[in-house]
C-alpha cells in the first residue's frame, strides 16, 4: 500500500510536471493563434479599406472640371440666319479665341492655342444661338469647357516642370494658361456634364447618364421578370411540390446555377437570344434576359428560406378554417414571406446591377453616345462604361472611373441599406 | 404580285436595316435614296400600318370570343375558382421548370456551337496542345496565322492565378472565420462580419480597375526593386486582388461550418485541459473538415470563373509557365476577347470561345455538384 502510494504520488507529480512544464509554451501558442486570426481580420478590413482609399483618391477630382471663360462675339458674319444648326461654331470659337490672344501668329501656335478648348465648347454655342437667335451680334461671356489635358494640369496630374518633350502641353500652351489664371479666366466648376451627358471620346465631355438610364432599363426587364417568377418558383417547390425525384432535380439544379460562372451565362444570352430569336444587339431588353436567368437562383432561394420560416401553425389555421391550399398561400403565408423575398430580390438587384461579364458578351460593350430611349435602343450599363473608361488611354479617364466607380458603389450601399432597414422592420421572431 | 412585293420589302428589310432604317421611319437619311428604295421604303411602311390594324382587330375579335365562350359557360354549377386554382398551380410549375431550362439552354447552346467548333479542330488537338493562338488568317498565304488551338497553356493559366488567389483567400478567410466564431465577441463580431462581407458585394469590375491601376503597378515596382523582372499584366497582381475578393466567399461559408459543430465536442476537449487553440485544432476543425474543403471548392470554382478581374488586370498572350511574375491568360478572358467585338458564327475563332465555355461549365459544375453535396452531407451529419 505504501509502495503503491509512492509509486501514485510520484507519477501525479510527475504527470503534473510534465503539464506545467509544457504550460508557458502552450499558453504562448494559444496567443499566437488568437493573433493569427485577429491579423487576418484586420488584413481584410485593411484590404477594404485602401480599395477605397485608391478609389476616392483616384477618382474625387472627377467632379470638377477645368472652364475658359471667353468674350464671344456671335459675329453676324459667321453666323448664317437659314441655317443656324450648321453654322461653323468651331471657327466662331477659334476666331474669338484669337481676339483674346492677338500677339499669337503662324499656324502651328494657333492650332496648339485651340487645342485648350474642348470641342465641346462649339457645341455649347451652337446650343446658345439655337436656343436664343437673338444673341447674334451681341457680346456675351460664356464659360466653356477646357481640354482634358489643361483640365488635368490645373488639376495636378500633370507637372509643368518636366522637359517639353515629355508632357502633353508645350511651353507656349502654359504660358497661355498662366496667362489665363492672371486674368481669372480659368477656373475650375462643378463637372455637371459627368451627371448628364452621354459617353464620349473626349474626357472632358463624357457622362454617366447615358449608362445609367441603360443600367435602370435593364434592372426594369430583370425586376419586372425574376421577381414574378422567381417567387411562383418558391412557392411551388416550397408548398405544393411533392417530395419526389423531380423536385429533388429542380433543387439541385438550381443550387447549381447559382454558382454557374457569370459568363456562361452571357454565352447563352449571345447564342440563345441573339443569334436563335435574333434579338438586337447592345439592347437593355437582351441584357435583362440574361440577368434575370442570373438572378433567378438568388431570389428563389431566398424566397424560399422566407417561406420556410412562416410557422406552420398560420398554414393550418388557414385550412382549418376552410381555406383552399391556393388561398391559404396568397392571403396568408405570402404576407408574411414578401419581405424576406423582397430582401432577397434587392440584394440580387444589387449583384445584376454590379455585373458585367455576361453583358460584354451580348454586344453592350458599344461605344454609345446616345442616351437610350427605350428597351431596344443601343446602350451600355455603369459597370461596362466603367470598363470601357478604364482601357482608355487618357490620363483624364482614369479619374472618371473612379468617379463612376464612387457612383456604382453609391447605389449598391443605397440597394443593401434599403434591404437591410426591410429586414430590421419586418423581421419576425415566431 | 402582292407576295414578290412583300418579298421585296422582306429583302429590303434585312438588306438595309441598318442604314435606311431612318428612311424607313420617316427621317433624314445621308446618302443616296434610289426610287427603288424609296418606294420599297413607302411599301414597308404600308406594311406595317396593315400589320398593325390587323394586330388590333384580331386582338379584339379574341377578346369578344373569350367573353362571349366564358359568358356561355358561366352558370350555378361552375366551380370556378378550382378552375383558377388548378391553372395558377400550372403556372407555378412552369416557372420552377425554368431553371432546368437555364440548364438545358446553357449545355445545348455551348454543346452546340463547340460541336462545329471541333469539326474544324480535333478535340485532342484541343484538349491536350501546348499552343494557344487563335488569330486565324484571312487569306490562305498568309504568315504565320495558322492558328492553334491548344487549351493547356490557357488552362495553366487560369490554375495559376486561381492557385494565387486561394492562397490569399484561404489562410485569411479561414482564420477569419475562427476567429469570429471562436474568440471574438458579439459586438467585434457584429462589426467586423457585415464589414468583411462589404468586400464580397463589390463588383468585380471595381476590383478589375484596382487591380489594373494600383496592385499591377505596385507589384512590379516591389518586384523591380528587389531585382525581379515582374511584367505589367503579372499575375500575381490579379491573382492577390481575386484572392481578397475571395476571402469573404471562404469566410462566411467557414464561419457557418464552425458554427454547427456542436458544442459538446468542444466542451469535452477543455474538460480534458486542452486550450481554445488545441480545442480548435485538433477537434473543431477535424469535425468541420468537410464542410471547409466545400466550401474552399466553391470558392475555387468561383475564382475559375472569374472574368473582370482578369480581363482588366491579366494578359492576353497564353505563355506555358509557373512564374508568377510573368504574363498568363485565363480561360475566361479568352472568351471575352474572341467574343468582343463583330463574330463571324462560321470562323474557329469565334466557336472557340464556345469550347472554352464548355469547358469551364464542365469544370465549375463538376466542383459545385462535389462541393455543394459534401456540405450537404455534413449538415445532415450534425442535425
Amino acid at each position: 500500500m505504501n509502495e503503491g502510494d509512492s509509486k501514485g504520488n510520484k507519477v501525479e507529480r510527475k504527470t503534473i510536471d510534465i503539464v506545467h512544464q509544457g504550460l508557458a509554451k502552450r499558453y504562448r501558442a494559444e496567443r499566437r493563434f488568437r493573433l493569427y486570426g485577429l491579423t487576418a481580420i484586420l488584413i481584410g478590413l485593411l484590404c477594404l479599406v485602401i480599395l477605397f482609399i485608391s478609389i476616392v483618391g483616384n477618382g474625387y477630382k472627377a467632379f470638377q472640371q477645368t472652364y475658359l471663360e471667353l468674350e464671344v462675339f456671335f459675329d453676324p458674319a459667321l453666323l448664317d440666319q437659314h441655317n443656324l444648326s450648321t453654322a461653323d461654331y468651331t471657327g466662331l470659337v477659334k476666331s474669338n479665341l484669337r481676339t483674346m490672344f492677338p500677339e499669337v501668329r503662324g499656324r502651328s501656335d494657333k492650332r496648339q492655342l485651340y487645342k485648350l478648348i474642348s470641342p465641346g465648347g462649339a457645341f455649347q454655342l451652337r446650343k446658345m444661338v439655337l436656343r436664343d437667335p437673338d444673341i447674334i451680334g451681341r457680346n456675351i461671356s460664356v464659360w466653356v469647357p477646357a481640354d482634358d489635358d489643361v483640365d488635368m494640369l490645373m488639376k495636378g496630374h500633370f507637372k509643368a516642370d518636366v522637359a517639353e518633350s515629355s508632357r502633353r502641353l508645350s511651353d507656349k500652351q502654359l504660358a497661355w494658361i498662366e496667362q489665363l489664371k492672371e486674368q481669372g479666366k480659368i477656373r475650375k466648376k462643378f463637372n455637371k456634364t459627368f451627371f448628364t451627358a452621354g459617353d464620349s471620346r473626349e474626357p472632358e465631355l463624357a457622362g454617366i447618364w447615358g449608362a445609367a438610364v441603360g443600367s435602370f432599363f435593364a434592372l426594369l426587364v430583370t425586376l419586372l421578370l425574376s421577381f414574378p417568377i422567381g417567387v411562383a418558383a418558391a412557392v411551388y417547390l416550397e408548398e405544393f411540390a411533392p417530395k419526389n425525384r423531380w423536385t429533388d432535380l429542380i433543387e439541385v439544379n438550381i443550387n447549381n446555377l447559382a454558382a454557374v460562372p457569370s459568363i456562361v451565362f452571357g454565352l447563352l444570352g449571345l447564342a440563345v437570344f441573339l443569334n436563335f430569336f435574333g434579338f438586337p444587339r447592345s439592347a437593355p431588353l437582351v441584357g435583362g434576359l440574361v440577368l434575370t436567368l442570373m438572378t433567378l437562383p438568388t431570389i428563389i432561394i431566398a424566397s424560399r428560406a422566407a417561406l420556410q420560416s412562416v410557422p406552420p401553425s398560420i398554414r393550418e389555421g388557414a385550412l382549418g378554417v376552410g381555406a383552399s391550399k391556393m388561398q391559404m398561400v396568397v392571403h396568408h403565408v405570402l404576407p408574411l414571406a414578401l419581405p424576406g423575398m423582397l430582401t432577397g430580390t434587392i440584394i440580387g438587384m444589387a449583384r445584376a446591377l454590379g455585373e458585367t461579364a455576361p453583358l460584354l458578351m451580348i454586344g453592350m460593350v458599344a461605344f454609345i453616345v446616345d442616351v437610350p430611349r427605350g428597351l431596344t435602343d443601343p446602350s451600355t450599363v455603369l459597370p461596362v462604361q466603367i470598363y470601357l473608361w478604364a482601357d482608355s488611354p487618357e490620363r483624364a479617364f482614369v479619374e472618371r472611373t473612379s468617379a463612376a466607380i464612387m457612383v456604382l458603389l453609391v447605389f449598391l450601399m443605397l440597394m443593401n441599406a434599403a434591404a437591410i432597414v426591410l429586414r430590421r422592420k419586418f423581421e419576425k421572431r415566431w | 404580285m402582292v407576295r414578290y412585293s412583300c418579298l421585296a420589302s422582306l429583302w429590303f428589310m434585312v438588306r438595309f436595316r441598318g442604314q435606311n432604317h431612318y428612311l424607313v421611319s420617316g427621317n433624314i437619311v445621308a446618302g443616296e435614296v434610289t426610287a427603288t428604295i424609296q418606294a420599297a421604303a413607302e411599301h414597308y411602311r404600308n406594311l406595317k400600318t396593315t400589320s398593325n390594324a390587323a394586330l388590333a382587330v384580331g386582338m379584339l375579335s379574341l377578346g369578344i370570343v373569350g367573353t362571349v365562350v366564358v359568358r356561355s359557360r358561366i352558370s350555378s354549377t361552375l366551380r370556378a375558382r378550382n378552375l383558377v386554382e388548378q391553372l395558377l398551380k400550372y403556372l407555378l410549375i412552369a416557372c420552377s421548370c425554368l431553371a432546368i431550362l437555364t440548364t438545358i439552354g446553357i449545355v445545348l447552346s455551348v454543346l452546340y456551337e463547340s460541336l462545329r467548333f471541333f469539326e474544324a479542330v480535333s478535340i485532342t488537338d484541343f484538349l491536350f496542345g501546348l499552343e494557344w493562338s487563335p488569330q486565324m488568317a484571312i487569306r490562305a498565304d498568309q504568315v504565320g496565322s495558322s492558328g492553334a488551338f491548344g487549351v493547356i497553356p490557357v488552362f495553366s493559366g487560369t490554375l495559376l492565378i486561381s492557385a494565387i488567389a486561394m492562397l490569399v483567400a484561404v489562410p485569411i478567410g479561414l482564420m477569419s472565420a475562427i476567429y469570429l466564431a471562436e474568440y471574438a465577441n458579439k459586438q467585434f463580431r457584429d462589426v467586423a462580419k457585415p464589414l468583411l462581407e462589404i468586400l464580397a458585394g463589390i463588383p468585380t469590375v471595381v476590383y478589375g480597375f484596382f487591380a489594373a491601376i494600383t496592385v499591377a503597378p505596385f507589384v512590379r515596382n516591389v518586384g523591380s526593386t528587389l531585382g525581379f523582372d515582374v511584367s505589367s499584366e503579372s499575375a500575381l497582381a490579379a491573382g492577390l486582388v481575386m484572392g481578397v475578393m475571395i476571402i469573404p466567399f471562404v469566410s462566411s461559408l467557414s464561419d457557418d461550418v464552425i458554427n454547427a459543430v456542436p458544442q459538446a465536442l468542444r466542451d469535452g476537449a477543455y474538460s480534458l485541459g486542452a486550450t481554445r487553440s488545441e480545442t480548435i485544432k485538433q477537434v473543431v476543425l477535424p469535425a468541420a473538415l468537410p464542410g471547409i474543403v466545400g466550401s474552399i471548392l466553391l470558392a475555387v470554382s468561383r475564382a475559375i470563373g472569374e472574368t473582370m478581374i482578369v480581363v482588366m488586370a491579366a494578359g492576353l498572350s497564353a505563355n506555358l509557365t509557373l512564374n508568377p511574375f510573368k504574363t498568363v491568360t485565363t480561360v475566361t478572358v479568352q472568351i471575352v476577347t474572341l467574343l468582343i467585338g463583330d463574330q463571324e458564327f462560321d470562323s474557329p475563332k469565334t466557336l472557340a470561345a464556345f469550347a472554352l465555355g464548355l469547358v469551364l461549365f464542365i469544370v465549375t459544375l463538376f466542383l459545385n455538384v462535389i462541393a455543394l453535396k459534401v456540405v450537404r452531407r455534413y449538415r445532415e451529419q450534425y442535425e
